[in-house]
C-alpha cells in the first residue's frame, strides 16, 4: 500500500488524512478574525501585524513558522540527499547563528518601529534616513525576494502532492487544480483575519512537525541506524560522478571551510532581513518578547537538523525519487521516504505537517509584501493622505495579488527556477542590511553612499548568480561562487555584501567632503531602547518627520 | 511618554553580552574546529553532533544574555 503511494495512483488514506488537517486549518484560518478581536480590523496594525501584542509564546510560534518554512522540511533535506553537507547542513549553523543577530539588532527595531508606527523595514529607512528613493530601493528588494520565496513554498506543497499522487501526467488542469483550491483557500483566510490566521494555525503547523520529526529519527535510529545511515551518505558523497568529481559533500574540508561559513552567516544575515520576519518580529509585544524568543527558538534548529538528517536517511532508505511525471527530483526525497517507511495514516499526518508548513510562511510573506507595497509605494508614491483603513484595504488586496503572482510563477516555470530564484532572492535581501542595520546604529552613512552600496552589491550578486552553471540549469545553478581575486569558494551574497559595505564607506567619505545634503531623521536616540507597553499614540507614519510626543 | 525599561544598559553588562553572544557565533562559523569525523557519537561523527550540540550551548548562551539585561534594566532595588 505505502509502497504504491510513490505511483501515480491516489494513496486514499494519507489523501484523506492530508485532507482532514487541511479542513481543521481552514476552519481556524477563518476563525481567527475573531482571536483577540480588536476594535477594528481595518488598519495595518491590525490586520498586518495582528494588532503588535503576541506574547512570548505566540510569537515564538509565530516566528518559527515563519521562519522554517517548507525550505526546510523539503529543500534543506534534498540538498542533503543530493550534495550533502556544504549545500544542506549548513541550514543548522546559520539558524543557530542567527539568534544572536536578532537578539542584539531587533529589539532596536522593535522600539524604533513601535515609537513610529512603522510597519515594513523600508518605513524605517525612509524615516531614519530621510530618503525615499532609499527606502523604494528597500522596499523592491524585499518585493522581489518575498515572491520567489512564496513561490517556493508552493513547490513544497506541489512535493506532497505529487506524492499522494495527486500530479504527474494528465491535463494541466486536473494536475494543478488542488494546488490551485489550497492556495484559493489560503488567499481567503489571509485576507479576512491578516495575520492573527498564521499565527494561529502555527501552532498546528509545529505540533504536527515535532510529532513526525520525533517518530521519524526513532524510526531511523531502531530500522537504519545512525551509523549506518552516514555510511551510507559518505558513501554516496564520495562517489565520483561523470566529470569525475565528488557527488557531494560529507563533512567540509579545508576547500569548503569558507564556503560553509560564509553560506551559515550570509543567510542568517538575510534571514532576518526578510520583511516577513520583520512582520513576526514588529508583532511583539515587548522588547523582552523579542529577546526571550532569541534564546528559546534555537530548539527549531534541532527539529531543522534532525529534518536534514531525513535526506541521508533517505538514502541509506534507498528512497527512489522519480516523480509522477517520470523525472528525478531530489524535493522529493522526505515525502517519499515517508511514503515508503510508514504507514500511509501516518504519511499522511507528515504530508499535512509539510503542506500546513508551506502555507503558514506563505501568508506572512504575502502579508509582509502587501504592507511593503501599501506603505512603500502606494501611499508614498501615489497616494500620500491614504488614511489607515485604505492602507489596510490595498495590503488585503496585495496579499491576493502576490499569492496569485507566486502561484503564476511556480506553473509557468520549472521548479528549479522557484529555488533558483530563492537563492538569488537570498542575495538580493542581504543587500538592504548595511542601510537597515547601519541605521539602528548611526548616522554616519550618506543616504545616497547607501543606495550605491546596495545597487553595487545587487548587480554584483546578480551577475556571479547568472554565471553559476549546474547540472539542472544553465544559470542560476548555484549560490556560490569564488571570491574575487582568489581561489576560495564563498557565498555571492556574502561576497556582494562585502562589496556593498565598501562602496558605502568610500561613497560616504566623498558626500561627506563635498557636503552633500543628509537627509531628515525623525527618530531620537531614545526612540531605540523605549519599551512602552501599549501601542503607540500616533497614528502611524502620518508624523512624517514632526517630533513624537515624548 | 514613560518607558520603564528604556534605560541604556551599564558598560559591562553590555560587554559580557556581546561576549556571551558572540560565542555561539564562532564556534560554528570556525568551520575547520569542527569539520572531522571523531570522535564519534551514537554513530553521529563529530561534525554533526558537535553542531546539533550547539542548538543547545547557544540557547542557553542566548538566555544568559537576556537574564543578565532583564536584570540589570529592572534595577536593584526589585532585581532578584
Amino acid at each position: 500500500m505505502a509502497a504504491q503511494a510513490a505511483g501515480p495512483q491516489v494513496d486514499g488514506v494519507a489523501l484523506t488524512v492530508l485532507l482532514f488537517f487541511f479542513v481543521v486549518v481552514t476552519i481556524g484560518g477563518f476563525l481567527a478574525a475573531k482571536w483577540r478581536r480588536p476594535a477594528s480590523m481595518h488598519s495595518l496594525d491590525e490586520w498586518g501585524l495582528g494588532g503588535r501584542g503576541f506574547g512570548t509564546v505566540i510569537t515564538w510560534f509565530l516566528l518559527g513558522g515563519d521562519l522554517y518554512t517548507a525550505y526546510t522540511f523539503v529543500a534543506v533535506p534534498a540538498a542533503m540527499y543530493a550534495t550533502g553537507a556544504v549545500s544542506g547542513f549548513f541550514a543548522v549553523p546559520y539558524t543557530i547563528v542567527v539568534y544572536p543577530l536578532i537578539f542584539i539588532f531587533m529589539p532596536r527595531m522593535w522600539s524604533v518601529a513601535h515609537r513610529h508606527g512603522y510597519v515594513t523595514p523600508a518605513d524605517f529607512v525612509r524615516g531614519r534616513f530621510g530618503s525615499r528613493g532609499l527606502a523604494l530601493a528597500v522596499a523592491i528588494t524585499g518585493l522581489l525576494a518575498t515572491m520567489p520565496y512564496i513561490a517556493l513554498q508552493l513547490v513544497g506543497i506541489q512535493a506532497v502532492l505529487d506524492t499522494v499522487g495527486l500530479g504527474g501526467s494528465g491535463n494541466w488542469f486536473v494536475k494543478d487544480l488542488p494546488l490551485f483550491i489550497a492556495f484559493a483557500v489560503l488567499a481567503a483566510y489571509t485576507y479576512s483575519s491578516g495575520l492573527r490566521a498564521p499565527a494561529l494555525i502555527a501552532f498546528v503547523k509545529d505540533s504536527l512537525i515535532y510529532l513526525v520529526i520525533v517518530v521519524a529519527i526513532i524510526y531511523v535510529g531502531v530500522k537504519i541506524g545512525f551509523g549506518d545511515m552516514f555510511r551510507a551518505a559518505e558513501t554516496k558523497m564520495n562517489t565520483k560522478t561523470k566529470t569525475g568529481a565528488a557527488t557531494g559533500v560529507f563533512i567540509p574540508n579545508s576547500k569548503t571551510y569558507w564556503a560553509y561559513s560564509s553560506l551559515a552567516l550570509g543567510s542568517a544575515l538575510a534571514l532576518f532581513m526578510y520583511p516577513h520576519s520583520m512582520t513576526a518580529v514588529l508583532a511583539g509585544r515587548s522588547r523582552n518578547v523579542i529577546r526571550r524568543n532569541a534564546a528559546i527558538l534555537p530548539l527549531y534548529s534541532l527539529m531543522l537538523g534532525l529534518l536534514a538528517l531525513l535526506g541521508f536517511a533517505a538514502i541509506a532508505a534507498k528512497t527512489k525519487v522519480i516523480g509522477a511525471d517520470g523525472k528525478p527530483n531530489a524535493q522529493l526525497a522526505v515525502p517519499h521516504f515517508f511514503a515508503d517507511s510508514f504507514p500511509s495514516w501516518f504519511a499522511g499526518v507528515a504530508f499535512a505537517a509539510i503542506a500546513i508548513g508551506a502555507l503558514v510562511p506563505a501568508a506572512i510573506m504575502s502579508i509582509a509584501a502587501a504592507n511593503l507595497f501599501t506603505r512603500n509605494i502606494y501611499r508614498e508614491f501615489f497616494r500620500p493622505a491614504a488614511t489607515p483603513r485604505e492602507e489596510a484595504r490595498v495590503s488585503k488586496i496585495v496579499s491576493l495579488v502576490v499569492k496569485f503572482g507566486a502561484l503564476l510563477f511556480v506553473l509557468s516555470l520549472d521548479k528549479q527556477n522557484a529555488i533558483n530564484f530563492q537563492l538569488l532572492g537570498g542575495v538580493w535581501i542581504l543587500q538592504t542590511i548595511v542601510a537597515i542595520v547601519s541605521g539602528l546604529y548611526t548616522r554616519w552613512f550618506h543616504r545616497w553612499a547607501l543606495l550605491g552600496g546596495w545597487a553595487a552589491g545587487m548587480i554584483y550578486g546578480t551577475l556571479a548568480a547568472y554565471h553559476q552553471k549546474s547540472a539542472a540549469t544553465a544559470h542560476f545553478g548555484g549560490s556560490l561562487a569564488r571570491f574575487p581575486f582568489t581561489q576560495t569558494t564563498v557565498y555571492i551574497g556574502f561576497t556582494a555584501l562585502v562589496l556593498n559595505l565598501v562602496v558605502s564607506v568610500v561613497l560616504t567619505g566623498i558626500l561627506v567632503a563635498v557636503r552633500a545634503p543628509a537627509g531628515a531623521d525623525e527618530t531620537s536616540p531614545a526612540d531605540f531602547y523605549s519599551d512602552s507597553q501599549g501601542p503607540t499614540t500616533t497614528v502611524p507614519g502620518t508624523a512624517g518627520g514632526l517630533a513624537e510626543p515624548a | 511618554m514613560s518607558h520603564p525599561a528604556g534605560r541604556r544598559l551599564p558598560m559591562s553588562v553590555s560587554v559580557t553580552c556581546a561576549i556571551l553572544l558572540l560565542i555561539p557565533v564562532l564556534a560554528l562559523l570556525i568551520v575547520p574546529i569542527y569539520a572531522r569525523r571523531g570522535p564519534q557519537l551514537w554513530g553521529f561523527p563529530f561534525f554533526y553532533w558537535y553542531q546539533f550540540l550547539w542548538v543547545f550551548l547557544a540557547a542557553g548562551f542566548t538566555w544568559s544574555a537576556y537574564v543578565l539585561i532583564d536584570r540589570s534594566r529592572r534595577g536593584p532595588r526589585d532585581g532578584k
